[in-house]
């Protein structure tokens, strides 16, 4: 069939492990469609359209849209600072996604220009032939909060659930390119994953790092996540972990890894993903796909959520109310979160939960028991170790990308 | 029109490859419907214009279909691309 992908012929051609990897497995009918509790502040259009949805192996998620498959986790899993395998959120760009990948047949190509012993790895290579290491991470989509834009701006509307937290397992992406002969004139690590483009002229995603953080020993090639195999959405059988940096990087169903001595020129590094120069507080920038306007999304900022209660919930006074949720940034370390119950004028400091890590989420909680009836503002604020902390108004940017303004929500005492 | 049939056919094959619980998303009926069926649908699913709605007028749609034509190669012809246009912001954008 003209126009469709080499790769959708290929793959329909070369595996069959579908069915193997997903007996029986059915998604509800439609006329059990269910309208998730999201949170407000979203485009009209998401209330009405946003249904929960289980892909196979998954609990039921935010269904955004079906194909590419984009499902966000809803905010009461983020009570606990590890996210369950079977409800981390789900991101594809284009929609020719990989059925089910046969793990016997899965191949890991290192090469490149400036890779001197281009190497293929199996499955079973990747997990025996390296040290294998373990790091807690949160992977969270440069798009996460779109929908709270304002204005609104195109793209997949993500409320905040466009993330997760999960103990990554894997080898070094650094360990695997000094097996490949890594050569001193490499400047960037393009990868690729086993997912494409419909049509042969979309540009298919494939993404670079600065070689500098592909060495980083914190990036990994990880095959398990939370002590299970990867899930199939989240990219099995491997995928990239960049910790710190926005998921765009994580690379899902990882086939090529290349070395390269010049500046990769895809569109999804040079016209996607990218923010406008100097507007944001980031330490790290990929300098090599950097411009006067514009640079690529890098690291994470700042950022809290409250996880419970919900916005709008019907609290008893005098009673006491655990407000709890999470923070995160790039892995300078949270250093403290503060709580408001009255709308912003007084913050006092949460406790913090176990530290999983600089990478990963770091619960808090405080309790607050409202002493009056009505309305009640909560809000939170996390800060970092290098003196960050959540802008208090939108820093506006075309793709909706870095909103970490202080989110309030509100519940009613009586 | 050779563009939407060609973009009809092909979603019929990935029809096939869509997960087996994709459900269809209906579009407002109005002018311009079944183009948007036949030259979207083929790549992505119908909720993309469905969760980005109403806020997006029509200097935005347009911006977004070209990218579809010009970046992501869509084979719409450019009479069809007009009415595609036309019925995202009458029904989806902001009227105007």
């Amino acid at each position: 069939m003209k126009g469709l992908s080499r790769r959708r012929l290929l793959q329909r051609a070369g595996t069959g492990a579908l069915a193997l990897a997903w007996p029986g497995l059915d998604r509800r009918p439609a006329w059990s469609q269910e309208r998730p509790a999201l949170v407000p502040g979203l485009p009209a259009g998401v209330y009405d359209t946003a249904i929960l949805d289980a892909l196979p192996g998954k609990q039921p998620l935010i269904k955004l849209s079906y194909r590419p498959p984009n499902y966000e986790t809803p905010v009461p899993y983020f009570k606990t600072a590890i996210t369950p395998n079977d409800a981390f959120f789900v991101r594809y760009h284009l929609a020719d996604t990989p059925d089910g990948i046969d793990p016997g047949h899965w191949r890991l190509q290192v090469g490149g220009e400036a890779a001197a012993t281009p190497l293929q790895l199996t499955l079973d290579e990747l997990q025996t032939g390296f040290e294998q290491v373990e790091i807690t991470a949160v992977c969270q989509c440069s798009g996460n909060r779109r929908g709270w834009s304002q204005p609104h701006v195109p793209g997949v509307q993500w409320g905040p659930g466009a993330m997760g937290n999960a103990v990554w397992r894997g080898v070094r992406l650094k360990d695997v390119l000094a097996k490949a002969g890594l050569r001193k004139e490499a400047i960037e690590i393009v990868v690729n994953g086993a997912d494409g483009p419909v049509l042969d002229r979309t540009p298919d995603f494939v993404k670079s790092i600065p070689l500098w953080k592909a060495a980083d020993e914190n990036t990994i090639i990880a095959h398990q996540m939370n002590g299970q195999p990867l899930q199939h959405f989240n990219g099995f059988p491997a995928r990239l972990i960049v910790p710190g940096w926005t998921a765009t990087y994580w690379m899902k169903h990882l086939i090529t890894i290349e070395a390269v001595t010049k500046p990769f020129g895809g569109f999804w590094m040079k016209s996607a993903y990218r923010i406008p120069t100097g507007k944001f507080p980031i330490v790290e920038h990929f300098l090599s796909q950097m411009t006067d306007a514009s640079e690529p999304i890098t690291e994470m900022v700042v950022n809290s959520l409250i996880a419970s209660p919900a916005d709008g919930a019907q609290v008893r006074v005098g009673q006491a109310v655990e407000i709890a949720g999470i923070a995160w940034d790039a892995g300078y370390s949270i250093r403290r979160v503060e709580v408001s119950v009255d709308g912003g004028s007084v913050w006092q400091a949460a406790e913090l939960g176990p530290d999983l890590g600089r990478f990963a989420f770091r619960s808090w909680t405080y309790q607050f028991a409202p002493r009056t009836p009505g309305k009640h503002t909560i809000s939170a604020k996390a800060s970092n170790a290098i003196g960050q902390t959540q802008a208090a108004s939108l820093i506006f940017n075309p793709a909706g990308y870095h909103n970490n303004v202080v989110r309030p929500l509100a519940i009613t005492a009586a | 029109m050779r563009g939407g049939i060609l973009a009809a056919a092909i979603a019929l094959l990935q029809c096939a490859a869509a997960y087996a619980g994709e459900q269809p998303v209906l579009l407002k009926d109005a002018p311009g419907h079944d183009l948007v069926e036949n030259n979207c649908a083929s790549c992505h699913s119908l909720d993309y214009p469905r969760t980005n709605a109403p806020f997006m007028d029509r200097k935005t749609w347009q911006a977004e279909v070209d990218k579809m034509t010009n970046v992501f190669g869509a084979p719409i012809a450019p009479d069809d691309a007009k009415a595609i246009v036309d019925y995202l912001t009458k029904n989806y954008g902001t009227g105007s």
